[in-house]
């Protein structure tokens, strides 16, 4: 990954897929940080590992839009919500350990 | 403009100005008036500008409330917008609690004044991965900042972060980025803390905190709870160490007035009736001073509410404004007695110059009363106060606090030129001298009113113990009431003794009858003398009769001697004729020829 994260939607698995098995994850981030960066490489691994096609990550600067953090009540950076399948849940940190963003998004390994 | 801007309509919103500063103060440090009353005073100007203050105190002590005003003050006021970030609460719980207090936030968040946030953490919701830092919260109250420009920042209470996040090393890091950024940002800002078992906050916040701390309590005493205000820590400026009773009012936050730090209040010296025309006489002809205290204490039915009622009536009919704070009967039992002894005080009150306000001093605080009664002052500014009776206050706190808030209050009345008819019930059987906790000596003009019971009845005398800055009788006057209103008349003293009542009339009655006695003894005289002298006057009368007679005999005597005489000598004369006898020479020649 190159040094600046593009804060656009990041492609997805097209079409809309019925809510059981879609991911719709929102990657909130203040600037370039370190913690931000790593945060975003660690989830596009996570999620090309175990939801292939199955997933769409948003990432979202505060710096550059602010007042989105107040909906998702965003107060630490980088947090991942994820906004689907419900229940909405949320993971600080630069999501450095696999298994617990692993049970943090509530995600079965498909290969176990 | 807020609704308590717009329901008293004055620039600082109906509060009481804010008054220079009491305390010396060098102007290096920038302050932000909170415009909460009294708190302004005890920090010599506010808050310090462009850094945060750390208000801790346990729950429900007011910290939110004392943020929230702070805003309010500062956008409708001193045109500083802000931004309250509410951990605990949303947008709208808060406006709603708050709109009791007459704040309507809605309004000045609408006009941009004022911004809402409500940051929430839970748990429950986080699962934590790793290193992050805070911020979302920056940008989220950076955004809110710039917004609207705001000058002050409210963040209630930010201790909920270390209960939501488990790092804490991070949360402890963040705030300290947090507080430097703030004032790098150059607001005023206000940070509210949880109190700790032995520290100022639970999670130590004192430590990223340092140039204010203001420490709030919710204290109970004898079944009555008081909330008290410290300023711990005011970096870099004075300010009163004292703890302060502060109270949540109708109008929000105010901390008891801080009057009692001076004491160079000007006086007047007008004077104005007392309402009974016979003490008026009693204090140098003149009545009560404009703004002076006035305490008439004496024991319980010796008549000091209707002292009060005389010179409130006095007052209202001079077009003044009264204030009558009750604290053991109600307004309509106070004129339904007062009319017994024709002192009718209604008109008064449906012309609206007249207010009785009647609560019982166990219902609140002494503190809180004593901000109660400010408040009616400044809505009503009457021209005289009446606490009848003061000394149930007593019953409320202990003796030194008593005397301590009353200080205060009557130096607020002074201050204000307020004149202030205290009454206070003094115990049976004690000297009254010494049984007023000291209050008496704050007190200008001091009249005792005393049951003296003697021969199978109970009187009531009048006397001017005191009376500062003007002459004033020394005599005890007997203080009757009647259904035609209040009389003040001498006692009987004499021979030794002080009559009152029928015993007064007894006596009176007897050198009455003493006086008619001796009145008839004298007419009595009178007329014995008068028949005496009648007959001296007959005897003088009868002699002066003799007297004429006896003068008209001896006339008729003279008479008699004359005629003979002349009778005499005609006979000689013709007789010589006859004898024509030599001429008889010398005088009678001439006449016959």
């Amino acid at each position: 990954m190159s040094a600046d994260v593009q804060p656009e939607i990041q492609p997805a698995s097209a079409g809309p897929a019925p809510a059981e098995g879609y991911w719709d994850l929102r990657l909130y981030v203040a600037g370039q940080t370190q913690n931000c960066r790593i945060a975003f490489e660690n989830l596009k691994r996570i999620c090309q590992q175990h939801l292939e096609n199955q997933y769409r990550i948003e990432v979202i600067d505060l710096l550059k839009n602010p007042q989105l953090a107040k909906g998702d009540q965003i107060l630490a950076v980088p947090t991942l919500v994820r906004k689907l399948p419900e229940p909405v849940r949320k993971i600080i940190g630069d999501l450095s350990n696999t298994e617990r963003v692993l049970v943090g998004l509530d995600i079965r390994p498909r290969s176990a | 403009m807020t609704p308590i801007s717009q329901k008293l309509n004055g620039p600082t919103g109906g509060r009481i100005p804010v008054k220079p500063s009491p305390l010396p103060e060098r102007p290096s440090l920038d302050k932000a008036l909170t415009g909460i009353r009294g708190l302004d005073e005890i920090t010599g100007g506010g808050l310090p500008r462009g850094r945060p203050t750390l208000v801790c105190g346990g729950a429900g002590c007011g910290k939110t409330l004392l943020g929230v005003q702070f805003l309010v003050c500062g956008a409708a006021d001193y045109d500083e917008p802000g931004v309250f970030i509410a951990f605990e609460e949303t947008e709208s719980d808060l406006a709603a609690n708050v709109s009791s207090l007459g704040m309507d936030l809605r309004r000045l968040v609408e006009s941009n004044k004022l911004r809402i946030d409500s940051v929430r953490v839970e748990r429950s919701e986080i699962a934590e991965t790793g290193e992050y830092d805070l911020g979302g919260l920056f940008a989220r109250l950076g955004e809110a900042i710039d917004s609207i420009q705001a000058k002050r920042v409210v963040l209630d209470t930010i201790e909920v972060l270390f209960s939501g996040l488990t790092n804490h090393a991070i949360v402890r890091s963040e705030l300290r980025r947090l507080f430097r950024w703030l004032k790098e940002k150059g607001v005023t800002a206000v940070v509210t803390g949880e109190r700790g078992e032995s520290t100022l906050t639970r999670y130590g916040l004192e430590e990223y905190i340092a140039d204010c701390v203001i420490v709030l309590e919710h204290r109970i005493h004898d079944r009555i709870g008081t909330r008290f205000l410290r300023v711990a820590k005011y970096r870099g400026s004075q300010h009163g160490t004292n703890e302060y009773p502060f109270l949540v009012g109708r109008d929000g936050f105010s901390v008891l007035p801080i009057t009692s730090l001076n004491l160079n209040y000007q006086v007047e010296s007008k004077r104005v009736p007392t309402g009974v025309a016979r003490l008026d006489t009693m204090l140098g002809g003149q009545g009560y001073y404009v703004g002076s205290s006035i305490l008439i204490s004496g024991a319980a039915g010796s008549g000091k509410t209707s002292l009060i009622a005389a010179y409130v009536r006095a007052a209202c009919e001079r077009g003044e404004r009264c204030l009558y704070f009750a604290f053991e009967e109600s307004p309509s039992q106070i004129l339904r007695n007062m009319r017994s002894i024709g002192l009718d005080l209604e008109p008064f009150v449906r012309q609206g110059l007249l207010q009785i306000k009647a609560t019982r001093p166990t219902s609140t605080g002494l503190e809180a009363h004593l901000v109660q009664i400010e408040d009616q002052i400044n809505r009503f500014q009457p021209s005289a106060v009446a606490l009848d009776p003061v000394s149930s206050l007593l019953a409320v706190g202990e003796a030194p606090e008593v005397k301590s808030a009353l200080t205060r209050l009557i130096d607020l009345l002074k201050a204000r030129g307020i004149t202030a008819i205290n009454t206070s019930l003094t115990p049976g059987g004690e000297a009254p001298e010494q049984s007023e906790v000291g209050i008496s000596s704050l007190m200008d003009t001091w009249i005792l009113v005393r049951n003296l019971e003697s021969e199978g009845e109970r009187n009531r005398c009048l006397y001017v113990l005191k009376s500062r800055g003007m002459e004033h009788s020394n005599q005890v006057r007997e203080f009757v009431l009647s259904r035609k209103g209040i009389d003040l008349l001498d006692v009987y003293a004499g021979q030794g003794l002080v009559l009152t009542g029928a015993a007064r009339a007894a006596q009176e009655q007897r050198e009455l009858a003493a006086e008619v006695l001796h009145a008839e003894e004298t007419e009595l005289k009178r007329a014995e003398i008068g028949a005496r002298r009648a007959q001296t006057a007959a005897q003088i009368e009868a002699l002066r009769g003799a007297l004429a007679s006896e003068d008209r005999e001896l006339e008729h005597l003279g008479n008699v001697a004359e005629a003979r005489k002349k009778a005499i000598t005609a006979g000689r004369a013709d007789l010589a004729r006859r004898r024509s006898a030599d001429r008889e020479p010398a005088p009678e020649a001439g006449n016959v020829r």
